[in-house]
C-alpha cells in the first residue's frame, strides 16, 4: 500500500468574482521515501493541494468539496480537527516558504521547537529541549545550544529555513511537504538547505512531497514529476523522462521557456504566449488550448482527462493531441 | 570598441549606522558598495550578479542618483554626475532609466497607463499633450500591449503585463542607458521568457546599453555580454560572458557556478557540487583581508594569511580581459 493516496481532491474558494477551482480533481500516490515533484506556474494550484492534504485549507472562503487523502488508509479530510491535531506536525509535517514570516517573532527557537515534542511525543521541557537542540544540530546550525535562546529576528534567512527544516523533521514524519523551501533563499544557500533535505531523507526514508516553481530544483531533487496547469494535473511522470521527452505542451513549452547554462545563450527563448488563465473564468475545454500551439477547435469543446501514455512507462498526459505529439523517441 | 557610454570608477556607497566608541564619537558605516568600476558601451549589456545584500540594487540606485554617491566617480558620456546638483542632474535622468523589480509596487495604483506613460514627457516638457498620448500609444505598442489600454489602471493587469507597463515607462524619454534592476525575479517562467525576449528586441531597436542586475546567472546568460560578480559591496571578477561562464575564476563565481541547479535530470544526478560553508557575513563588520575567506573553499592553496590580511586587487586573470580579486596563484 501507499504511503499516500491521494484521490480527486478539489478545493474551491468563493470569491467576489465567482467560485475558482483552485484544485480540480487531483489524484496521486505517493511511497515511502520517495519524492514527488509538483511544479506550475502562481495560481496553478500546488500549494493549495497541499494545504488540501494538511486540512489547512482557510475556510472560508475555502472549501474542501470532494476527495480522499488516505495515509496509510486513514482518511484526513473525514478526521476531526483533534485526529487531525494527532497527526500534522507528528506524521505529516510542512515546510513553508517564507521562513521570515512562518516562525513566531515572539517565541524563542527553543519555545517553537520544544512545543511539538512536549505535544506528540509527551517529553518534559528539558528532554524536548536536548532534543530540540540535536535537531538543530542535525541541520548544520551551528551552537544550536546558544541559538535554541535566540528569537528568530537574530537569525539570517538561511538559518530560519534551517529551524523550519529542523522544526518539520523532530517528530520523524512519514511525509514532508515542502512548498517552496528554498525559494526565498541566494542559491548557495539553496544548494545548502537540498543537501541537507536530501540527506536526511536518505538517513529516514521520509517521503517529501516538494512544490516549486523551479524546474532546476526539481530536476535535482524529485524522482516523479507532477505538472499542474489551473489546477488540474496536465502531465505526470517519472523526472528523467518527462523532462528529456516533454509529453503535453504546456510542460514542453515551460521546459522551453527556462534560460539553461547550456546551449546557445543567443538564440531567442522560446516563450509560451498570452497569460495565464483566470481561475474565475476558465475555459470549458482545455485550460491550456487559448495558448496552445497544438490546439484544435474541438480543444475548446471537452476537458482532456490525465490518460496514460501508450507506449510510455507510468506516464500520463491530459491532452487530446498526446498522440500527435510524439517525442523523439518515437520519431 | 566604441568609447564607453557610462564609466563608473571605484564608486562607494556607505550608510550611516549609529554611534559606536566613547560618547558616540565613533561614526559605523554600513559600506554598500565599497569601490566597484566598470564601463557600460552602447547597445550592450552588462550583467551584475551575486546574492541579496551584496549591494547591487545600491549599486544601481546610486548610478541613477537616487542615492548620492559617498565617493568615486559615474560618468554619462564623459561628463561627472556624481558632482551634479539635483537639478543638474536633470537631463541626465532622462537617458538613465530604471526598470524596477517588483511590478506591483512600482505603478501607482491610482494612475491610468496614459497617465503613469506621459508624466514622465510632462515633466521633462517633451512635445504637447496630444503627441504624448500618441507617444504613449506607440509604446503600449512596442512594448506588446493593446494601445487601447491607456485609460485602465494597473490592478487590470497581471504581473507579466505589468512589467511591460515599467518597461514602456522607461522608453518614454528615450533614454540610452536602463538599469534592470531583477526585472524578471518576479515573473513566473513563461511571462519571464517572453519579457527577456522583449528587452533583447527592444535593445536592438533602440541601441540601448542595459546595466542588468540579476541574482538568476541563467538569465544573465542570455542577456549579457559582460558579466561582473560582486560580493559584500566588491566587484569580485569581471569577464565576457563566455569566459565567464566557461572559465570562472575566482572562488566564488565557481561555487556561485555550481550551485545553479540545471534544468536536466542526468547533469543534476552526477554534479559536484562546491557547497559554500555558511552565511554571507554582514557588511556592517565585513571580514579582513579578502572578505570572501572565511567561506573560501580554496584559501588553503593560498601560502600563509594573506587571504585574512591583504586585501586582494582586481587584476587581469587568464584570457582577454577577465579579472578577478583573488590570492590564487599570485
Amino acid at each position: 500500500m501507499a504511503l499516500l493516496d491521494v484521490n480527486d481532491l478539489r478545493v474551491r474558494f468563493e470569491t467576489h468574482h465567482g467560485t475558482v477551482r483552485a484544485v480540480d480533481g487531483v489524484s496521486f500516490s505517493l511511497d515511502e521515501g520517495e519524492t514527488l515533484g509538483l511544479v506550475g506556474e502562481s495560481g496553478s494550484g500546488k500549494s493549495v493541494t497541499n494545504l488540501g492534504i494538511m486540512g489547512l485549507v482557510p475556510s472560508p472562503p475555502g472549501v474542501v468539496e470532494a476527495g480522499h487523502v488516505l495515509l496509510e488508509g486513514r482518511d484526513l479530510v473525514q478526521m476531526s480537527d483533534a485526529q487531525l491535531r494527532g497527526v500534522r506536525g507528528n506524521e505529516v509535517s510542512m515546510i513553508f516558504q517564507d521562513p521570515m514570516t512562518s516562525l513566531n517573532p515572539l517565541l524563542t527557537i527553543e519555545r517553537q521547537l520544544t512545543e511539538v515534542l512536549e505535544l506528540h511525543r509527551n517529553m518534559t521541557r528539558a528532554e524536548a529541549r536536548r532534543a530540540a537542540a540535536k535537531g538543530l544540530d542535525e541541520v548544520g546550525i551551528p551552537e544550536p545550544e546558544r541559538r535554541l535562546d535566540q528569537y528568530p529576528h537574530e537569525l539570517s534567512g538561511g538559518m530560519r529555513q534551517r529551524v523550519m527544516i529542523a522544526m518539520g523533521l523532530l517528530c520523524e514524519p512519514k511525509l514532508l511537504l515542502a512548498d517552496e523551501p528554498t525559494t526565498a533563499l541566494d542559491v548557495t544557500i539553496q544548494a545548502q538547505i537540498l543537501e541537507l533535505m536530501k540527506d536526511l531523507q536518505e538517513r529516514r526514508g521520509t517521503a517529501i512531497i516538494l512544490v516549486t516553481h523551479d524546474l532546476g530544483v526539481v530536476a535535482g531533487m524529485a524522482d516523479r514529476v507532477h505538472v499542474m496547469y489551473a489546477g488540474r494535473l496536465v502531465e505526470t511522470g517519472p523526472i528523467g523522462p518527462l523532462f528529456k521527452d516533454p509529453r503535453h505542451p504546456y510542460t514542453r513549452g515551460l521546459l522551453q521557456s527556462v534560460p539553461r547554462l547550456t546551449g546557445d545563450p543567443d538564440v531567442a527563448l522560446d516563450s509560451i504566449p498570452g497569460q495565464p488563465p483566470d481561475l474565475a473564468a476558465l475555459p470549458p475545454g482545455c485550460s491550456f488550448a487559448p495558448r496552445c500551439g497544438f490546439a484544435k477547435p474541438t480543444c475548446e469543446l471537452d476537458r482532456p482527462a490525465l490518460d496514460l501514455i501508450p507506449s510510455q512507462d507510468s506516464r500520463s498526459s491530459a491532452c487530446f493531441e498526446t498522440e500527435n505529439l510524439l517525442g523523439e523517441s518515437d520519431q | 570598441m566604441s568609447s564607453p557610454i557610462l564609466e563608473v570608477r571605484d564608486l562607494c556607497k556607505y550608510f550611516p549606522m549609529g554611534k559606536s566608541g566613547w560618547r558616540g564619537g565613533g561614526q559605523d558605516w554600513l559600506k554598500a558598495v565599497d569601490g566597484v568600476s566598470f564601463d557600460l558601451h552602447p547597445g550592450q549589456t552588462l550583467g551584475l550578479v551575486g546574492e541579496s545584500g551584496c549591494g547591487k540594487s545600491t549599486c544601481a540606485r546610486t548610478i541613477v542618483g537616487l542615492y548620492p554617491p559617498t565617493s568615486g566617480t559615474i560618468r554619462f558620456k564623459g561628463n561627472d554626475l556624481g558632482s551634479l546638483s539635483p537639478r543638474g542632474w536633470a537631463p541626465y535622468r532622462r537617458k538613465i532609466q530604471m526598470i524596477f523589480q517588483d511590478p506591483f509596487a512600482s505603478l501607482d495604483p491610482r494612475q491610468t497607463v496614459g497617465s503613469i506613460l506621459t508624466e514622465p514627457m510632462a515633466i521633462h516638457k517633451l512635445g504637447k499633450p496630444r503627441d504624448r498620448r500618441l507617444r504613449s500609444m506607440q509604446l503600449l505598442e512596442a512594448v506588446g500591449l493593446n494601445p487601447r489600454h491607456l485609460y485602465r489602471y494597473p490592478h487590470e493587469f497581471s504581473g507579466g503585463q505589468r512589467q511591460r507597463i515599467g518597461i514602456a515607462r522607461a522608453l518614454a524619454l528615450e533614454p540610452e542607458v536602463i538599469i534592470c534592476d531583477e526585472p524578471v525575479s518576479a515573473l513566473d517562467v513563461s511571462i519571464q521568457a517572453q519579457v527577456i525576449n522583449l528587452l533583447g528586441e527592444l535593445q536592438e531597436q533602440f541601441n540601448l546599453a542595459y546595466l542588468f542586475i540579476a541574482h538568476d546567472l541563467a538569465v544573465v546568460r542570455h542577456i549579457c555580454q559582460q558579466v561582473a560578480v560582486m560580493y559584500l559591496g566588491r566587484v569580485v571578477e569581471v569577464a565576457d560572458r563566455d569566459t565567464l561562464f566557461a572559465n570562472p575564476s575566482h572562488p566564488y563565481t565557481r561555487s556561485l557556478l555550481s550551485a545553479v541547479p540545471h534544468v536536466d535530470p542526468e547533469v543534476e544526478s552526477v554534479r559536484q557540487r562546491i557547497v559554500l560553508r555558511g552565511d554571507v557575513p554582514s557588511p556592517l563588520d565585513p571580514p579582513s583581508g579578502c572578505t570572501f575567506h572565511p567561506r573560501c573553499p580554496e584559501q588553503d592553496q593560498v601560502q600563509g594569511d594573506r587571504c585574512s590580511v591583504e586585501v586582494p586587487l582586481l587584476q587581469s586573470c587568464g584570457s582577454g580581459d577577465q579579472q578577478r580579486t583573488c590570492h590564487l596563484d599570485t
